[in-house]
């Protein structure tokens, strides 16, 4: 492998990502999935960054999942979308940071939409008058939570109190990275590094110590496809994505893997818990699962944040053995402690798949 | 006194149609950008369909030029050129002024940049290579190996690289590369007779005189494979070899295969000289880059400047065979324009009988 | 084992790499024209079977290439050896030979002789 070939399509694939002044929107899922990430976000933009960040309590979903399962319609989708932009322009903002890989392809198709067809832009605002009285402006930038994690991967780097290294042994952590297919696969000029060599999250994977494995089925979905998983019957099509991705990344024994989609940490963590149990196969050391974190629990972790905080425990496959190899420590009793201190009991162990 | 005719590009078209012209009495100057003449073929060994050295059809060439008493100018760049009485008049680099009663532009093409074509990691993967790539190792007699000096068991070839493709803005077909595949994988068998050879197609041209017998004799002498699939993209393997992911359409499946190596067929884009001296003489270029001539049928080697005529494929991909003999038609075309014929006239009557 | 409601979806994908090719290296050491097909389908296009049941032999010859053996073996049986396709074959494909030889070499592999 060639890095200097990798670098160069990297410059062709260089976007303006904003560096203040952000009107966050958040996932509709993610919380459920991942609960600690977006406020480890937050957390880190404000406390670490001393960026204005502002959230409105009344935006909504994007109804891209909806969209995307052919349950939303195309006008009812880009309405909504033109509410939170309406949402962002009474709060002074311009630059629009979605949480969610969905949402941001859906921001940006919009946006290219309405580029190419005025008529349905005027029509949209059309609707959104009619529906709710509001009007709104065209961001001036969008930029995924990732982009913004990226931009300032250096600065959180250097207030990092750990490596994304093996403390005994001194070496990097392999780490495969996993972008959603909405980040770039849709507009490759709207990713970091593109479609096909995406550098959002290989460029924080450098910068915080690890080592990026590059293995045959990167490319591939990781199986969440919408359609494929909402029905049950379809659901043997997603979790053979996983698999094969999983298949493909084994033989580099990876240490973790990281993404910055909603779907992606979600399938690829729990359905290796699924394939244990079918199959009993897993794919980490020991009988374990590899951990799947989002760019935002890696962010924190490095940063020092206690796990407990960064939600790690509602992880399938368990984290503690990337905490042990990097050397972050955890105190193994508050692991199922709510936020309130309160215990909240230990869920069932799998039979097949190892947890801590 | 004579008449002059100055030759722009010293590759075979610019060589056989100098060596004409001159045999037909005119005073020619050939110019050619770098120190020696031959153009691609220089790179080139052994020819399709016959197998024969390309050397000697340079040495032919040279002869031709040399006999005429061609003026070769070498290293020469055209700064300007200005029309001037029944002429023109060109300044070179090095302040050469030249006088001519008509230009022949013989520019060429430049090979495809197949990194160009992210998803096949060309640049990337150490196991991607081009066909010219290969064609150099057979020119200096190396060994055909992996990028870490094994002897490959299993060679891809994928036809129309850059060539047929929406993606890469080039969507005609670039005529050679089809049959240099076949010839490549008769090559490498000869070499190599334990490798097993793919190549990856779309349609195979193999439209010239002995084409089809060679594509056989790759087939039954050689045991050479053909797979009717165009590559989705090239991964790398954990070992360096390439994984490539392609439908067999006729098996109407999708299908992957590891390649040791994988060699990309780049197909022709107009030059970079085409491009500068088509601005400077302000000549057309087509829907294809390539400039356009003056009539599909009849005037094929007539620009839109009077006194400024095409040869070889600066009009389009061209094979050998077809450049040589388009060079002589083009010597024939400015004959018959030098003496007297007006030949954008010789359109305007047929544009008339059209419309009539 | 837990019952989920669904399995893990078989792949599709032929793996080439994993696919036994004996049949394949079988019919080409013993009926050599089989090498020279081009999938141009004038078999399939004259065969008695293929207009009434989903036989193929361009197909079918595909799936000896590919290594699609369980696919071969269910296939081959369509055929009734009648020969219509070797007056039609451009190429001269020994096609009748061609299933014979695969059928000897689902016998050889099921014997372990190859
Ligand atoms: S969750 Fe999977 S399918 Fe959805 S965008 Fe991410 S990678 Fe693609
Ligand atoms: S000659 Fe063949 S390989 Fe080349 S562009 Fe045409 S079809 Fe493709
Ligand atoms: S087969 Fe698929 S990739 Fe090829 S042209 Fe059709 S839609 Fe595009």
């Amino acid at each position: 492998m060639k890095l200097e070939g990798k670098k160069a399509i990297w410059k062709d694939y260089q976007k303006e990502i904003a560096d203040d002044k952000y009107f966050y929107v958040r996932s509709c899922i993610r919380q459920n999935f991942f609960p600690g990430s977006e406020t480890a976000f937050i957390r880190i933009l404000r406390e670490e960054l001393g960026k204005d960040i502002f959230e409105h309590p009344c935006h909504t979903t994007c109804t891209g999942i909806g969209y995307h399962g052919d349950i939303v319609p195309l006008d009812t989708m880009m309405t909504v979308v033109a509410r939170q932009f309406a949402l962002m322009t009474e709060a002074g903002y311009e630059n629009l940071v979605p949480s969610c890989i969905t949402s941001f392809g859906i921001y940006t198709e919009v946006l290219d939409t309405w580029h190419h067809f005025p008529e349905v832009e005027a029509k949209v605002r059309d609707y959104l008058i009619k529906a709710t009285g509001r009007e709104f402006k065209i961001p001036v930038n969008i930029a995924h939570a990732s982009d913004i994690t990226y931009k300032f991967r250096k600065e959180i780097a250097a207030k990092a109190k750990y490596k994304l290294v093996n403390k005994e042994t001194g070496q990097p952590l392999k780490v495969v990275e996993h972008i959603g297919c909405h980040y770039s696969k849709m507009f490759p000029d709207k990713g970091v590094g593109g479609a096909e060599y995406p550098y959002v999250l290989v460029g924080m994977i450098e910068e915080w110590g690890g080592e990026v494995v590059d293995y045959p089925e990167r490319r591939h979905c990781c199986g969440f496809g919408f359609r494929q998983y909402l029905v049950q019957a379809n659901r043997g099509y997603s979790i053979a994505c996983s698999h094969k991705k999983f298949e493909s990344m084994e033989p580099y024994k990876p240490d973790m893997i990281i993404t910055n989609c909603p779907g992606c940490p979600m399938f690829l963590d729990k359905w290796q818990y699924a394939i244990a149990e079918m199959e009993g196969k897993t794919y980490g050391e020991n009988g374990h699962g590899i951990p799947v974190f989002t760019y935002e629990e890696v962010a924190g972790m490095v940063l020092g944040y206690n796990p407990w905080d960064l939600g790690l425990q509602t992880h399938q496959v368990s984290c503690e053995t990337v905490l042990d190899k990097i050397g972050i420590p955890y105190n193994p009793d508050e692991k199922y402690n709510g936020i309130n201190g309160i215990k909240l009991g230990v869920p069932e162990m799998p039979v097949n798949l190892k947890c801590c | 006194m004579n008449k002059k005719v100055v030759v722009i590009g010293g590759g075979i078209a610019g060589m056989e149609s100098s060596a004409h012209l001159a045999a037909l009495g005119y005073e020619v100057t050939l110019l050619e950008k770098t120190d020696k003449l031959g153009g691609h073929l220089l790179n080139w060994e052994k020819l399709f369909p016959t197998m024969r050295m390309g050397k000697e059809v340079v040495t032919f060439l040279n002869e031709g030029v040399e006999k005429g008493k061609v003026n070769v100018i070498y290293n020469a760049e055209i700064l300007n050129t200005k029309e001037i009485m029944n002429g023109f008049s060109i300044t070179l680099n090095n302040n050469i002024v030249l006088e001519s009663d008509a230009i022949l532009v013989t520019t060429g093409y430049d090979l495809f940049d197949a990194s160009k074509k992210e998803e096949y990691g060309f640049g990337i993967y150490d196991n991607v290579i081009t066909s010219a790539e290969l064609e150099e190792k057979f020119m200096k007699g190396e060994k055909i190996t992996t990028s870490d000096g094994k002897i490959p068991k299993r060679i891809g070839f994928v036809h129309c690289v850059g060539s047929r493709d929406e993606k890469v803005g080039n969507t005609y077909c670039s005529k050679v590369c089809c049959v240099t595949a076949v010839k490549q994988s008769i090559e490498i068998k000869e070499h190599l007779p334990e490798t097993d050879v793919y190549c990856f197609y779309m349609d195979l041209r193999m439209y010239g005189m002995h084409f089809e017998a060679l594509y056989r004799e790759s087939q039954e002498k050689w045991g050479v494979n053909f797979v009717r699939g165009r590559l989705s993209e090239a991964c790398e393997n954990m070992d360096g070899s390439i994984l490539v992911k392609v439908e067999d359409t006729l098996a109407g499946k999708p299908m992957k295969m590891s390649v040791d190596l994988l060699v990309l067929m780049v197909g022709f884009e107009p030059s970079l000289g085409t491009k500068k001296v088509g601005k400077i003489l302000n000549l057309q270029f087509g829907v294809n880059r390539f400039f356009k001539t003056q009539d599909q049928h009849t005037l094929t080697n007539v620009s839109n400047v009077k006194g400024i005529f095409f040869a070889g494929s600066c009009t389009g991909p061209k094979t050998i065979t077809n450049t040589i003999t388009d060079a002589r038609a083009a010597a024939s075309t400015i004959a018959n324009y030098l003496s007297g014929h007006d030949i954008h006239n010789r359109i305007m009557t047929s544009d008339i009988k059209a419309t009539v | 084992m837990i019952e989920f409601g669904y399995n893990i979806a078989k792949d599709r994908q032929i793996d080439f790499d994993k696919n036994d090719k004996r049949i394949s290296t079988y019919v080409r050491e013993n009926e050599p024209s089989f090498k020279t097909c081009i999938s141009c389908g004038t078999c399939t296009a004259t065969c008695s079977a293929a207009n009434f049941t989903d036989f193929n032999f361009r197909k079918l010859q595909l799936m000896v290439r590919r290594g699609e053996t369980l696919e071969v073996k269910e296939e081959i049986k369509k055929c009734m050896l009648c020969g219509k396709c070797y007056l039609a074959c451009p190429r001269g494909v020994n096609t009748r030979n061609v299933i014979i030889q695969i059928n000897q070499a689902i016998e050889k592999i099921e014997n372990h002789d190859i």
